[in-house]
């Protein structure tokens, strides 16, 4: 492999992660569920709106998945596959999916860490499914853009830079 | 790991600020930061020691604009450029896809320079990422200073090119930012060589900063293709 590997994904599997999502966030009456990816991306999100950048909050998220992960291979761990940050308000469980993802669950004292732990857990099961299929079919190949490799694509850039 | 979401035609990418302590990097970040439409941009997070020192990472999103009908989004990281704080520097390699090298042109810290330019290429490989391969930027930073070294000497310690084996790719090519110099081009015993674009800078000032993300954004763009 050259450089790092890419994904892209269609509109039907944006509409399937966006479902499981919604679902685990009626059964479990978290705030918000954030699907980030391990290069600090957000994939999807759903439930109330953030009060913060989730831009920075995805590139922290991965930044401490990454963390863990080492520490959990110092102690001789394969991985921790998942992680809780516990608040005196605001709480957050995170979750690893196919080792490419991870989803992060944020709730408050309207539900509990057991009730979370317990949703996200079969969450999790689909979403691997979903995301493995997903990887399968469209390989983790660098996709190709129709068009990026022409010289026109340069001027538009340039023209960005003004 | 750039990622291309055809439901919202958005392409996200990762960019990756590497270099020597103190060389400029965060600089980079700050100055692109400062000119930025504040609606194209994010906030810029800065995981730094009370003295300002990065300990994990800078990260500054930036909306560079629309290309081919496509948002393009880059995130801007910085590493950690002391060389104790290398667990933590490469974990921000995961998935990237463009590299920028901020190397410091001062003469007394071209050992720095060295040591962390063979860091980047030891960490990268360990992904299995191949820094011949990938969209790569070297940017000489402080050409402000009474001590830089001249680029010539910068630009064979540190980016002395690589053999070129593919056919399609031996062609000539002059290099844009140093006159009379060449990306792509033969030795006399008839090996193609080739090396990443350099640019110099002066980050404090600005001075290459915006230049230095176009070479890299266009290269990163351009490898979609």
């Amino acid at each position: 492999m050259a450089g790092a590997s890419s994904w892209s994904f269609r509109e039907e599997d944006f509409k399937a992660i966006s479902e499981h999502l919604n679902a685990l966030l009626r059964e479990t009456n978290v705030k918000s569920l954030i699907l980030v990816d391990r290069a600090g991306q957000v994939v999807a999100h759903v439930g109330e709106p953030p009060q913060f950048d989730p831009q920075a909050f995805a590139s922290l998220t991965a930044a401490d998945f990454s963390a863990n992960d080492q520490l959990a291979k110092m102690i001789g761990e394969h991985e921790f596959s998942s992680l809780f940050h516990q608040g005196e308000k605001e709480s957050m469980y995170l979750a690893d999916i196919a080792r490419r993802v991870i989803l992060v669950a944020l709730f408050d004292n309207r539900t509990t860490l057991g009730m979370v732990r317990l949703k996200v857990k079969v969450t999790v099961e689909e979403l691997t499914r979903l995301f493995e299929e997903m990887f399968n079919r469209v390989g983790t190949e660098k996709p190709r853009l129709e068009g990026f490799a022409s010289p026109e694509v340069e001027d538009e850039i340039d023209k960005l830079f003004g | 790991m750039s990622m291309i979401n055809y439901a919202s035609r958005e392409i996200n990418c990762k960019l990756v600020y590497y270099g020597p302590g103190l060389g400029g990097k965060t600089t980079n970040l700050e100055h692109v930061f400062g000119k930025v439409n504040p609606n194209a941009r994010g906030k810029l997070i800065s995981l730094a020691t009370e003295t300002e020192r990065t300990l994990f990472f800078d990260f500054l999103p930036v909306d560079l604009g629309t290309v081919r009908g496509f948002k393009t989004r880059f995130h801007l990281y910085t590493v950690p450029g002391q060389v104790y704080y290398n667990a933590s520097r490469k974990l921000i390699l995961k998935g990237v896809d463009g590299v920028v090298f901020v190397a410091d042109s001062q003469l007394e810290r071209m050992e720095a320079n060295i040591e962390s330019m063979q860091n980047l290429y030891d960490n990268m490989a360990e992904y299995g990422y191949d820094l011949t391969k990938i969209p790569f930027v070297v940017q000489y930073n402080k050409r402000d200073l009474p001590n830089a070294s001249p680029i010539k000497d910068l630009q064979a310690a540190l980016n002395p090119g690589w053999q070129v084996a593919d056919p399609a790719a031996q062609k000539v090519t002059p290099d844009a930012s140093f006159q009379g110099e060449f990306l792509t081009w033969q030795l006399p015993t008839g090996e193609w060589i080739q090396r990443a674009p350099g640019q110099e800078a002066v980050a404090v000032t600005g001075e290459g900063v915006f230049e230095t993300l176009r070479t890299v954004s266009k290269l990163v763009l351009k490898s979609l293709g």
